[in-house]
């Protein structure tokens, strides 16, 4: 039997470095040690892949939660997940959590003084499709001051896990919306080295995507890292 | 060739999405195994606790056989057993999992890997997540073990959970230590 082959390793400028001191939190939690570089395994190549039993009816759709609808700006955010070979990745785990429409999550440490809307959690979760798409229906969700630097604010942004194939394609990352001002001044956005990375942590507005009379439309992809194209060596 | 999607942090709200059910239990009444509890605490470059992490864990079964289309080897599967775990710290930093020991799994070669559990842990404060390996103590396959021996042997004993005396279960020690002089070896793959 060929053992699998390896996923191919992440240019260092695709992510942040671990410290970034301008992002305050990193300063005592980041490891100060080099990582220890090694080669790929079957415990990296393979993976949780089993999600189907914990997905909920309505899911991927948060703009409705105990009897009533959310407040804001309703949009649809949908796209494809990806391999670095741009073939799609079908059965990932897609799973979001955000800010409701005045910038408050509904969680007990957001000290946030912003109104929490009853009929929003802020929730989702969905796995991406035969063709690697997937689509959540939600609310646009707002900015807040955060305490990392004298009147510091976060752009607007929707928190987005994926689980891909296998453990080495693991992803935590957040989407952020065009022409948002505050990109400019946000440490976590800036933290990316590679200007055409950050670039694409934001979504775009896709007309096409929106639902006439009833909701604006984004696109955002992932790309989740590949694989070499030689097997593991034995 | 498309580039990957840049890692950002997870920051302090996760813990409605990614922990609505509770995912710290991985072993059923019927799984296959011997029954154990990984317990540790997530500790800061001040040694104060971390509240606001997240673990995960994936492992192979007691036979040394992971629940994925890729692991096709012999060993077999285990109907009572996934594998996966999450669960997030408290406000001692601390977590608990309950699971099984796992059997060794196949590394490089015909080689086989010491018995290990698979650890990914996120937070605020970290731009990536970071990963590392529970290993178990006393085990033959330490002494050969591929990504043990990549390890500077001053820094080893950060990836061996320690048994603790505990009257009824067994309970493996394992903090994960993000800075200072037991920082925890975590690894690029």
């Amino acid at each position: 039997m060929k053992p699998p082959a390896p996923y191919r390793r992440s240019a260092a400028e695709s992510h942040p470095p671990r410290l970034y001191p301008d992002y305050k939190s990193s300063v005592k939690r980041a490891p100060r040690h080099a990582l220890v570089r090694v080669e790929q395994t079957l415990s990296e190549i393979t993976g949780p892949s089993r999600w189907r039993e914990t997905l909920w009816d309505g899911d991927a759709d948060l703009t409705h939660a105990n009897g009533g609808e959310a407040l804001g700006e309703r949009i649809v955010v949908t796209g494809r997940v990806l391999g670095e070979d741009e073939r799609p990745i079908r059965g990932a785990l897609i799973e979001i959590w955000q800010a409701n429409a005045c910038g408050r999550y509904a969680h007990p440490s957001d000290q946030h003084r912003a109104p929490l809307d009853p009929h929003f959690t802020g929730i989702g979760r969905i796995m991406s499709d035969d063709r690697g798409e997937y689509r959540f229906l939600t609310i646009k969700p707002g900015a807040y001051p955060w305490g990392n630097h004298p009147n510091a604010w976060r752009p607007n942004h929707i928190h987005f896990s994926l689980f891909g194939a296998g453990l080495a394609t693991r992803l935590v990352t957040q989407m952020y919306f065009p022409a948002d001002p505050l990109l400019a001044f946000d440490p976590i956005f800036q933290s990316v080295p590679d200007e055409a990375a950050r670039d694409r942590l934001v979504a775009r507005f896709d007309i096409d995507v929106t639902q006439p009379d009833y909701a604006l439309g984004y696109r955002f992809d992932f790309v989740l890292r590949g694989r070499d194209a030689t097997p593991m060596a034995a | 060739m498309a580039r990957p999607t840049s890692s950002q942090t997870v920051g302090p709200f996760f813990s409605a999405a990614l922990l609505r059910e509770p995912l710290n239990n991985l072993v059923p009444l019927e799984t296959r195994g011997e029954r154990i509890t990984i317990a540790g605490r997530v500790l800061d470059g001040d040694a104060a606790p971390v509240p606001d992490a997240m673990i995960e864990v994936w492992q192979a079964n007691a036979d040394g056989r992971y629940r994925h289309p890729e692991d096709n080897l012999e060993a077999r599967l285990d109907p009572n057993f996934e594998g996966f775990g999450r669960a997030a710290t408290d406000a001692n930093g601390a977590f608990r999992f309950t699971t099984i020991k796992p059997g060794a799994v196949p590394g490089r070669g015909a080689k086989l890997q010491a018995p290990h559990i698979n650890v990914t842990l996120f937070a605020r404060g970290l731009l990536n997540h970071l990963n590392t390996r529970i290993y178990f103590p006393g085990e033959a396959l330490n002494a050969t073990d591929d990504w043990l021996q990549a390890v500077a042997e001053s820094r080893r004993h950060t990836l061996i959970a320690k048994l603790e005396d505990a009257p009824r279960a067994r309970v493996f020690h394992f903090d994960i230590v993000l800075q200072g002089k037991d920082e925890t070896v975590f690894f690029d793959f």
